[in-house]
């Protein structure tokens, strides 16, 4: 019953790098040269794999390479990934913006892309005449249009507005109308690039709802790029990950998502000198080693809310360091810090020795509701920051196992654990 | 492998031309509509002249050419009142080189749509084609309303010639051969740019090598004769002459050339259009 209607072989991209001049006009001139005598494309053979912290020995870069897979029909599928691990452009090639180096993707059916929202809207025309015009750019016949019209203006929201020049729109109002005509394309195929992150709650939480529509009950298939695990854990049931172009792993979604966060499980040690650090390092001093245990069932893979955490974060310097804090925070997947936690908060500073391995430990009950968070490294003496290392691993926090599955019974929104004391009075 | 008959469209690293994305254009002719409309809509809004102006840059063009080159260059008009010679040659090259300046920058100025959405990229001169054919049909009454004039109040005579039901012919001429150069310039742009700095240059010299200021029999029997009968607009502008004016050289041989240089200017158009548009958001 599931046909393959997504069929990608051996596709690769290639990007150059570099400004465009005369440089690349010699290189245009020999590939033209190699193509005239019927060989192979030269620069296709070189490129390196895609890691933009470090410098590159070539001018060429593979934002994608060798990538395959099939996708069956109503199959909704995530991409993820860290940026430049190449999801862009994997939906840039499958939308048709450009075209690849090498392989093919095979597609049946009609696809339309969203790699924005509001392509093509022009200011100076009305709503109504917009939606005309950015339907028919993502292929939607006019009588389609116009038939879907009051559907679409009901649920941008916008009617007041829809015969009013768009460049009079708040910018709310533009997305949401620009949302809304997306998400009436009768399509086969939907692809979608974090589109979803706009307007207000209440529009997103509309979006989501049509999203999920669309793929349960009119059996589309959708590939949706995000960087909200959260979100993509709640559309998409298969997942695909992405690593620096080349398809590292894909399957059930959770399993995606848990191999691109697997730094986070209980107990697993994570070699903290392989992650990039960020601002003034001094370069004696390192942060060699984390450990994030789950202090309340040592047992378990996983961490859920409540569960006591501890981390054992090891350090070591080649010189004497005095009055070392030792400093690790937490923040959600958008970057902000929730809390920042101080060695020096609970212990006086230490004075560290040179070339011995140090290990501290930090045992907390973490606030956090169910979700995924990223935990943060530290260092700093009395003179300033020693270094600085973000994003050493996601920590996903689980929903407590709890009998009573009645929502209601149960907090629903927000980021923190919050017990309050209550007392019925009138008893 | 029988799966392999059944693909909607497959994408491809080679490129190549295919007659697949005319038809693929014509699939999205609402599209092509929609961009004329908004072409068109757009261009005069919160002007209080609107489609006026129209009108008033053949008008300032005309006086302009009658004063420089006929009255002091001195230039012949062919016995022809210089404002309905110099309107009538202003009208048919202004079609032309719109159309030419405005397609030969379709990839740099759609480049940030290109790079979003998929839609063939061909509807997008064919809009401004089709978008410019307005202006003139605005300007060609123009000119058939200043003809009307001097015929009936100057006394200009006139023998009403068949060569007037060649019109279409001449306008289908001007946009092929528009947008065939058009096609190719864009595309030759995206990545060297050098060339687009020539466009308007070039667009200018060519209307002098046209006979829009001079009749074509005063250079005739120039030395610059080749040259001005090897530029396939030539006959084109010299057939509007003809048939409007009653004045000129018809040659169905010179016009069947102009066709066979549009023919293969919008082969070539199409050709390296199509390579371009797959490739260009990575270069533009």
């Amino acid at each position: 019953m599931s046909e393959i209607i997504i069929k990608v072989e051996n596709l690769s991209k290639q990007y150059r790098l570099g400004e465009i001049g005369t440089g690349s006009l010699s290189h245009d001139l020999n590939r033209w040269w190699y193509k005239m005598r019927g060989k192979e494309d030269p620069y296709l053979k070189i490129g390196e794999v895609n890691d933009r912290t470090k410098k590159g020995e070539s001018d060429y870069v593979w934002a994608l390479k060798d990538v395959n897979f099939e996708i069956k029909k109503g199959e909704v599928w995530g991409v993820i990934g860290k940026n430049g691990a190449g999801k862009s452009t994997l939906l840039k090639l499958l939308s048709r913006v450009t075209s690849p180096s090498t392989g093919k993707i095979n597609i049946k059916g009609k696809m339309a892309s969203l790699l924005e929202v509001g392509t093509g809207f022009h200011g100076e025309l009305t709503g109504r005449e917009n939606v005309f015009l950015n339907g028919a750019i993502l292929g939607m016949r006019r009588r389609e249009i116009a038939s879907k019209m009051d559907e679409i203006i009901a649920f941008s929201g916008v009617e007041k507005y829809i015969d009013t020049p768009v460049k009079r729109y708040s910018s709310g109002m533009y997305v949401r109308l620009a949302f809304s005509v997306a998400a009436h394309l009768d399509t086969d195929i939907l692809i979608l690039d974090e589109v979803l992150a706009v307007g207000d709650a209440s529009f997103q939480q509309k979006c989501l709802g049509k999203m999920n529509d669309a793929a349960t009950n009119q059996g589309k298939t959708v590939l949706f790029v995000s960087h909200n695990l959260l979100q993509v854990q709640g559309i998409c049931k298969k997942g695909m990950l992405l690593e620096h172009g080349e398809l590292k792993m894909m399957g059930d979604i959770n399993k995606v998502v848990s191999e691109y966060t697997i730094t986070g499980k209980n107990n697993s040690e994570i070699d903290v000198t392989k992650i990039p650090r960020l601002g003034p390092k001094v370069d004696y001093f390192n942060i060699t080693r984390v450990k994030i245990i789950n202090a309340t069932d040592p047992g378990d893979q996983l961490f859920r809310e409540e569960d006591e955490m501890m981390l054992e974060i090891s350090f070591i310097s080649r010189e004497e360091i005095k009055d070392c804090v030792i400093a690790f925070s937490v923040s959600d997947v958008h970057g902000n810090a929730l809390m920042d936690c101080r060695s020096t908060q609970d212990h006086p500073a230490i004075n560290v020795s040179r070339d011995i391995e140090y290990t501290i430990t930090a045992k907390f009950d973490l606030p956090l509701r169910a979700g995924n968070y990223q935990l943060n490294l530290g260092a700093a003496c009395f003179y300033g920051i020693m270094e600085y290392v973000p994003s050493v691993a996601n920590i996903e926090i689980l929903p407590k196992i709890d009998e009573n599955d009645n929502t209601l019974y149960k907090p629903t929104v927000g980021i923190l654990l919050f017990y309050p004391k209550w007392e019925l009075i009138n008893q | 492998m029988q799966q392999e008959e059944s693909w909607s469209y497959t994408i491809h690293s080679h490129s190549g031309f295919s007659f697949a994305s005319l038809t693929e254009a014509w699939h999205y002719r609402d599209l092509l509509w929609m961009f004329v409309k908004r072409d068109i809509v757009t261009n005069y809004k919160q002007t209080i002249l609107g489609p006026l102006w129209f009108f008033i840059q053949p008008i300032l063009t005309t006086a302009m050419f009658m004063l420089i080159f006929n009255r002091v260059a001195k230039l012949p008009t062919d016995q022809v009142p210089p404002v309905l010679f110099y309107l009538s040659g202003i009208t048919a090259w202004n079609y032309f080189s719109e159309c030419l300046v405005k397609t030969s920058t379709t990839f740099k100025d759609n480049a940030y749509i290109f790079g979003k959405v998929y839609f063939p990229r061909l509807i997008l001169p064919l809009s401004l084609i089709l978008s410019n054919l307005l202006k003139f049909a605005i300007q060609f009454g123009l000119f058939i309303a200043v003809l009307l004039f001097y015929i009936f109040c100057r006394g200009f005579q006139i023998h009403l010639q068949p060569y007037i039901l060649l019109t279409p012919v001449l306008v289908f001429l001007m946009a092929g051969i528009a947008l065939g150069s058009g096609m190719i310039i864009t595309s030759l742009t995206t990545k060297y740019r050098d060339l687009s700095f020539l466009v308007q240059f070039s667009v200018q010299l060519l209307m002098y090598a046209t006979p829009v200021i001079y009749p074509l029999s005063t250079v005739i029997n120039s030395r610059y004769k080749i040259l001005i009968l090897a530029n396939p607009l030539t006959p084109i502008v010299e057939t509007f002459r003809v048939a409007f004016l009653g004045k000129g050289i018809f040659s169905w041989s010179a016009l069947g050339y102009s066709f066979l240089v549009m023919t293969i200017l919008l082969l070539a158009g199409f050709y390296i259009f199509n390579k371009t548009e797959r490739s260009f958001t990575d270069t533009v």
